[in-house]
């Protein structure tokens, strides 16, 4: 591990200003539960690394005119038992499918939405896009938990997050301290990832000097909303998602009005599908009708050599969450 | 006098055999007063980092230490390789540094620059056909019996099918390493080992020093499952750094190292055609079977398979690919849960082609057994399938529910050879009546110090602080790796011969003290000595007896030793009653049955976490 500073500053401006020395080369630790294997394993060589946890405006959950307001700074398990949350069921199953105490107690939300991918590649010292001498690792490699979606371009590992899936499907807006002290902007949570097209493009939008400090879940403007998550494991215990999906359903009189659908770890953003949508509006929900939103969720995949099956798998997600939402996944399965 | 022979007491009376003990050294290990190889810190120790090739097969170009050496805190550096030499596996030792920190070690690796002349590799190991084109197969052989051809003609149904289990890694909790400090021409060394005994000569050959100069101890160790009986280049590495530096030197290696050259069990995969007449009966089995065990080839046995069955016709032949991938490992009872998986889905396989339900098909199949043993597989089976509710349970294959989870039972037999280790361990009874005993052995985790604790202090009818256990030195009587299960039966009859020596001893001279006809009806229990319900005289009283000099005796034990206290040759049999997620490949475990043959059990508290680890292992390696 390299040698770097340590900063601990009180507020979002000084945060800010301490992360915009050295030309950006510096780190943000919250949580710190992926920041430590980067810096061991020399992924990422930050100059400085800039601690939130001291800055108060971070934390905690409040209800504002405008909806729920989550620090970037909260705690998985905070997620998991916030009072104002409860109506969010997507977002409190996503907390209990982290099976990890640790990680539920340590990591934060902000965290999460920043993860830099678990590819092999990348984690081994193959920068973002997994290039060896221009030939691109996975694609021509071992890609078995590779993209199988949005994978065309050049980044082929998947988004990390876990929680982004959910809180794109409820209307989540990223609120972005910085570059400059005091400055403050707002974005949809779905653009602000991004795909990577060159080895010095990050994950997503956030610039030297800028940090997400809060996500805004709108108050829904339908009355009856049903959410859902369904993430498919490898193993019951610490693993990430093979794939995962997040539905929010706004019906009237049992029929879909509106629908956002979300997969996770499938592209290298959350990926949103509004296909997979429109298979359901209009439509009462039933394991037929969930089916052919699964269906359509992954008719645009492109799996590599060794990934096809997540194309089922992904497919599956989707069809689970929806029946999820809809109360119908118990039953539907044996 | 009547005669004296080396026995076990029965279970029923027994006071410590057979019961639920926890281990002795539980409470040191949970409050890290135990200390472990990759504990050992002692004043002034360096730390060791190591380089590794990350090409699978390259040459040597050319390496470069020198800006390494001049880094800070940097003490001695060690090549493995030199210019020209070839690399045949991801993760092979390239330079091992000695620091005065960890970090210092890694900084001064970074600057190590090594050229290399990257050669083609190959690592597929399930692909025979793309082994075959890349000219890394070999034939290892054939093994046939009966006429294959002729039953596989005249067979009521044949089934074909692709079977296989990759290669695994033994991922030991704690990684192989060693501490090593030099005393003038004398060297202790701290080793994560299965083999304390076996690796003083392996230390001193290429050291170029006597075997009597080094002293290897493990006290503690975090698991080895096969892989840790020899001093290994890391372990002479380390050794050199120190004699170098002229400090100790901890080197152990990183988890990626670890994963890549510490050990892997070999692959097995193969083309099964198997056959049976119309009643169920097996009549052909006929195999091609492949896999590696790293770039040397190899894998499953030719000569083991099918497993645990010898049917009337079979053919077996194996094919050996060779992989740029690191060496292969002795891995638990090798290699028979590749011959268990390769065996036993194709013959489950067969019975749902033929409709016949699992239990009856193997039931049907039980007179091939090895060894005679079908009719106590029968029994197990029988054992299994109360507890499992199998009967209630079962359904035909392929009609496990009409939602994607589907639900069903299996079943499988093994066999193991196990039995006495060789053991030699010398026990003193004190005049105080303080008793202790000093064996070669390493307790690798499964509990050996307890066994030993255990046999000693029921010999001796004391309470299990009534004794003291030596273990994990080569300056002890020497003893046998821990490996192939069967340490408990060499150590375990070691001592229990030592303490019953002792003890015969003792009662000799109690009956000439308390002037009694003969010693015959004495024993030793709750801290006296009693001739029925008489009580003759304390322990301690007894062991005054023995004057100044206490009383020293031998035990040994082999797969030689034959009188009684160990057998070998053991079966057993496992049902499952599990669910499987068709669309997401989820698997559910909902009850695990296993029935096994124990002969004597010493700790039933260690036998059945034995039994635990040994279930949740074949759970890893079914869903590998």
């Amino acid at each position: 591990m390299n040698s770097f500073e340590y900063a601990s500053p009180r507020t979002e401006e000084e945060a800010v200003a301490l992360l915009s020395a050295h030309g950006g080369n510096t780190a943000v630790l919250a949580g710190g539960t992926d920041l430590f294997n980067l810096l061991r394993a020399g992924c990422i060589t930050p100059s400085r690394v800039v601690d939130l946890k001291n800055i108060r405006s971070l934390q905690g959950v409040s209800a504002t005119s405008r909806g729920v307001l989550i620090g970037a700074l909260t705690t998985l398990d905070e997620l998991l038992v916030h009072p104002l949350l409860k109506p969010y069921d997507s977002l409190a199953q996503i907390a209990d499918g982290v099976h990890s105490i640790q990680i539920q107690s340590m990591g934060t939300l902000g965290g999460d939405l920043c993860l830099l991918p678990n590819c092999w590649y990348f984690r081994n010292g193959y920068g973002l896009l997994g290039m060896e001498r221009g030939t691109s690792l996975p694609a021509t490699g071992r890609n078995e938990f590779h993209a199988v979606l949005g994978n065309r371009g050049p980044a082929k590992f998947v988004s990390a997050s876990r929680f982004a899936p959910a809180l794109i499907a409820w209307g989540a807006v990223a609120r972005i301290a910085g570059p400059e002290p005091g400055q403050v902007s707002e974005l949809p949570l779905e653009y602000f990832f991004t795909s990577p097209k060159t080895a010095d493009q990050g994950v997503t939008v956030l610039q030297p000097g800028q940090i997400l400090t809060h996500v805004l879940i709108p108050d829904p403007v339908h009355d009856e909303v049903q959410s859902a998550a369904y993430e498919v494991l490898q193993m019951e215990g610490l693993d990430w998602p093979l794939a995962s999906a997040a539905v929010c359903l706004a019906n009237s009189a049992g029929v879909v009005r509106e629908a956002r659908i979300v997969l996770g770890h499938v592209a290298p953003t959350p990926w949103v599908s509004l296909d997979a949508a429109a298979a359901l509006v209009g439509r009462e929900i039933d394991e037929t009708v969930a089916q052919a939103a699964g269906n359509a969720a992954v008719a645009s995949a492109t799996p590599l050599s060794e990934n096809e099956y997540k194309v089922q798998i992904a497919r599956t997600a989707v069809k689970r969450a929806i029946l999820r939402a809809a109360g119908q996944l118990e039953g539907a399965l044996s | 006098m009547a005669e004296r022979k080396f026995s076990w007491p029965a279970r029923s009376e027994a006071t410590l055999i057979g019961k639920d003990i926890q281990r002795i050294d539980g409470v040191a290990k949970a409050s890290g007063q135990a200390k472990y190889t990759a504990d050992i810190n002692t004043e002034g120790t360096l730390f060791a980092r190591l380089l590794t090739s990350p090409h699978a097969a390259a040459k040597i170009k050319s390496i470069d230490v020198e800006q390494a050496k001049k880094m800070p805190g940097v003490r001695a550096i060690h090549l493995f390789k030199n210019e020209g030499d070839e690399i045949r596996w991801e993760g092979e030792l390239l330079v091992a540094i000695a620091a005065d920190r960890v970090e210092l070690a890694d900084d001064a690796l970074k600057v190590v620059k090594v050229e290399y002349e990257e050669l083609p590799f190959y690592v597929n190991e399930a692909d025979i056909v793309r082994a075959a084109h890349a000219d890394r197969t070999k034939g290892l052989g054939k093994n046939e019996k009966g006429d294959v051809d002729a039953a596989l003609k005249t067979a009521a149904v044949v089934h074909r099918g692709y079977y296989g289990v990759s290669t695994i890694s033994h991922m030991c909790l704690e990684p192989h390493g060693s501490h090593c400090q030099w005393d003038g021409d004398d060297l202790d060394v701290h080793l994560s080992t299965q083999n304390v005994s076996g690796t003083p000569g392996q230390f001193a050959e290429p050291l170029e020093i006597d075997a009597s100069n080094v002293t290897v101890t493990s006290d503690y160790e975090g698991g080895g499952f096969g892989s840790k009986f020899a001093a290994d280049e890391w372990g002479i590495a380390c050794a050199k750094l120190s004699r170098e530096a002229g400090k100790p030197v901890r080197l152990m290696l990183d988890r990626a190292a670890e994963l890549k050259i510490a050990g892997t069990r070999p692959s097995g995969y193969a083309d099964v055609t198997i056959a049976a007449d119309s009643e169920g009966k097996i009549v052909a089995w006929d195999s091609v079977h492949w896999g590696t065990a790293g770039f040397g080839g190899g894998g499953v046995d030719v000569n083991q398979l099918p497993y645990p069955f010898d049917f009337e016709n079979r053919r077996a032949a194996q094919i050996g690919i060779s992989c740029n991938t690191g060496p292969n490992r002795a891995w638990r009872a090798p290699p028979h849960p590749q011959l268990c998986a390769l065996t036993q889905t194709a013959m489950d396989d067969l019975a749902a082609k033929m409709k016949m339900g699992s239990y009856e098909f193997f039931e049907k199949n039980l007179a091939f057994a090895l060894q005679d043993k079908g009719p106590v597989y029968a029994e197990q089976m029988k054992i299994a399938a109360k507890a499992i509710d199998w009967k209630a349970k079962w359904h035909p294959h392929g009609q496990g529910g009409k939602g994607p989870v589907k639900r069903g039972l299996g079943l499988a037999l093994h066999r193991w050879g196990g039995g006495a280790g060789p053991c030699t361990c010398t026990v003193k009874v004190h005049q105080d009546g303080s008793v202790e005993t000093f064996l070669g052995s390493q307790d690798i985790g499964t509990g050996t110090r307890t066994i030993i604790a255990i046999t000693l202090a029921e010999t001796f009818g004391l309470p299990l602080t009534g004794v003291k256990v030596n273990l994990g030195s080569s300056k002890y009587p020497q003893s046998g790796a821990s490996g192939g299960s069967i340490t408990v039966g060499g150590v375990s009859g070691a001592n229990r011969r030592a303490a019953q020596t002792a003890l015969w001893e003792i009662f000799d001279k109690v009956a000439e003290k308390y002037k009694l006809e003969s010693a015959d009806g004495l024993v030793a229990k709750g801290g006296d000595i009693l001739k029925g319900k008489e009580k003759i005289c304390t322990w301690k009283q007894a062991c005054s007896l023995l004057g100044p000099m206490g009383l020293e005796t031998k035990g040994e034990s082999s797969q030689k030793t034959k009188d009684g206290l160990t057998s070998d040759q053991v079966g057993g049999v496992q049902m499952v009653d599990l669910s499987v997620d068709t669309e997401t490949g989820l698997v559910r475990i909902h009850k695990f049955v296993c029935v096994q043959d124990c002969g004597l059990i010493l700790d039933e508290l260690t036998a059945r976490s034995q039994v635990l680890g040994a279930l949740i292992m074949g759970i890893a390696y079914s869903l590998s």
